[in-house]
């Protein structure tokens, strides 16, 4: 099957600084694609790319068998791009902002209106509120509303769920799955790890480089180390004395815990022991199923 | 819990904007030393909340104390006993390291003997000497981080207001920063802290829910995954959250 999305050794860069160095990647059709890492990786850099907004330094884009730079005029009306920042017309009201974009898309809002009903319907109880006015919810659902109402075969989302809480990300991410299923491909960006677990498949990004790309479950079974849980009532202590033995290869703050990198030969029980040694009272060890964070901080160990 | 052992106490505290009640009657207080997570939807009343506990804002009703000072009428006292760091801004970029430690050192009116002891304390504690005199828009988000935090410590405040401090950081300089809380937290020093990362809300040793202007929920992380019967914060958010009617 042709991709969607199809990356190939993109660099970009914005003075000496190497936003994106060699991306390659690329999207299925119908498959929900996550982004996934922090501010400055080069998310955003990349959505410009495949918005036809920059032109890459070298390597090439196509998106819907398009080229980015040589196709850009057919392909802007085929993509559907909600861009990190709220971009709507704030004095414009929420029907005022859809019939525009309807508009320079050409389309005529009843006849897409099936795809958004599901999201605008729960604004429609205020047509005539202006979009600077809304709560950043609803903001929200109005910028995806726009993106849609062309009914686009791919939908570029840049952070959508950024600063939003954790019951409307709930509800986002419901929307999208929604959405996948009218056969929509999608290409999510985000900085929250936890909701990498909603996507098909997710490529890791820092500075500038994919990391790694595959399924969820792919990723968290190519994590490939002996991690433990570890907790005291003391915690900062029970870190601090962690770090000093020699058979822990990283150690690290993870919620209600710590996670252990044991490196060979570690033991609990011997842990444990040397932690009474070393003052620490009331510590726990036992094994931790490792998560897609854990994968992200023992593949960017080395660059911090 | 009252007295010494206390940081923040309020009562019944409220504040309105006309007809609006943002923060409706809320009750709670915060231990000396604890890591205090103050969580809520958009919209809930958090940060109309936290402008009160500053001293920033004061309440239509109810009271309070923080760090021992009377919200309602000694905000001026409050604002030199404790410390203030948001993600949005915290730091002058084109001032260096030692400008912005100068800075706020000043600001928080410490002497000149102060300052000197003060900044060379943070500067060995973080590790930074070498960096002293690098401007900050150059430095690595780890280290702005850090560094914004030391300027919102440099006084050695009770307690210290964090506003959605990791947002946007990648995870391992997420976890460096929260080493940081920890070690703040076992000086003594209170950590009244707010995120959008329900992983890091088991980082604290209580957490708080607003919703509506009402505080919904309250406990220890593990309390309320019990008491919700979820396996995680993330889903006892969503419970106790769900029914909000407001948002922003």
């Amino acid at each position: 099957m042709t991709p969607v999305v199809d990356v190939r050794g993109v660099t970009k860069n914005y003075g000496t600084l190497r936003a994106l160095d060699g991306v390659s990647f690329s999207v299925a059709p119908g498959e929900m694609f996550g982004l996934i890492g922090p501010d400055g990786a080069g998310k955003s850099t990349l959505y410009r790319l495949l918005a036809t907004l920059l032109v890459p330094d070298t390597g090439s884009l196509t998106v819907l068998g398009l080229d980015t730079v040589k196709d850009y005029r057919a392909l802007r009306s085929r993509i559907g791009y909600m861009p990190e920042r709220f971009s709507l017309y704030p004095d414009l009201t929420i029907a005022e902002n859809l019939n525009f974009f309807a508009s320079i898309f050409g389309v005529d809002v009843k006849q897409n209106y099936d795809l958004i009903a599901p999201i605008f319907s729960q604004l429609a109880k205020f047509p005539d509120r202006p979009a600077g006015k809304l709560s950043g919810g609803m903001k929200q659902k109005l910028a995806l509303s726009c993106a849609l109402i062309h009914r686009p075969p791919l939908l570029l989302l840049d952070e959508p769920t950024t600063g939003v809480d954790a019951v409307s990300r709930n509800e986002f991410w419901d929307m999208l799955a929604s959405l996948r299923d009218y056969g929509i491909t999608i290409m999510v960006s985000t900085s929250y790890m936890d909701e990498a677990t909603r996507c098909d498949r997710i490529a890791m990004i820092d500075h500038g480089r994919i990391l790694r790309t595959d399924t969820p479950a792919g990723l968290v079974a190519g994590l490939d180390e002996n991690l433990y849980n570890a907790a005291a009532p003391d915690m900062f202590r029970l870190l601090e004395a962690l770090r000093r033995l020699p058979d822990v290869a990283d150690c690290y703050t993870f919620g209600a815990t710590l996670h252990v990198v044991a490196a060979p030969g570690f033991n609990p029980a011997a842990a444990l022991a040397r932690l009474k040694e070393m003052g620490v009272e009331g510590a726990t060890i036992y094994p931790a199923q490792g998560v897609i964070e854990d994968l992200f901080i023992k593949l960017t160990r080395n660059e911090r | 819990m009252n007295g010494n052992d206390t940081a923040i106490s309020v009562n019944e505290l409220t504040k309105k904007f006309g007809e609006f009640t943002a923060v409706d009657h809320i009750t709670f207080s915060v231990r000396k030393g604890e890591i205090f997570g103050f969580l809520g939807a958009n919209g809930a009343g958090k940060t109309t909340a936290m402008r009160m506990l500053c001293g920033l804002s004061y309440p239509t009703s109810g009271s309070g104390t923080v760090a021992g000072f009377d919200i309602a009428s000694q905000g001026e006292q409050i604002k030199r006993r404790i410390g203030y760091m948001s993600q949005k801004f915290s730091l002058y970029g084109d001032l260096t390291v030692e400008q912005n430690l100068r800075l706020f050192s000043t600001i928080y009116g410490l002497s000149d003997a102060e300052i000197k002891s003060r900044m060379a304390a943070v500067m060995e504690e973080l590790d930074m000497s070498g960096m002293a005199r690098s401007r900050v828009k150059s430095l690595p988000v780890g280290w702005r981080q850090k560094l914004a935090f030391a300027a919102a410590t440099i006084h050695n405040p009770d307690i210290v207001f964090l506003d959605e401090p990791t947002g946007g950081v990648d995870p391992v300089t997420r976890r460096r920063f929260w080493e940081l809380i920890y070690r703040a937290s076992s000086r003594g020093m209170t950590v009244f802290v707010t995120t959008h990362y329900l992983d890091e809300a088991e980082y604290c040793n209580r957490i708080s829910i607003m919703v509506d202007g009402r505080i919904a929920a309250l406990d220890s992380p593990a309390a309320l995954k019990q008491k919700f019967h979820a396996e995680t914060m993330d889903a006892v958010f969503r419970i106790v959250a769900q029914d909000a009617q407001r948002s922003e």
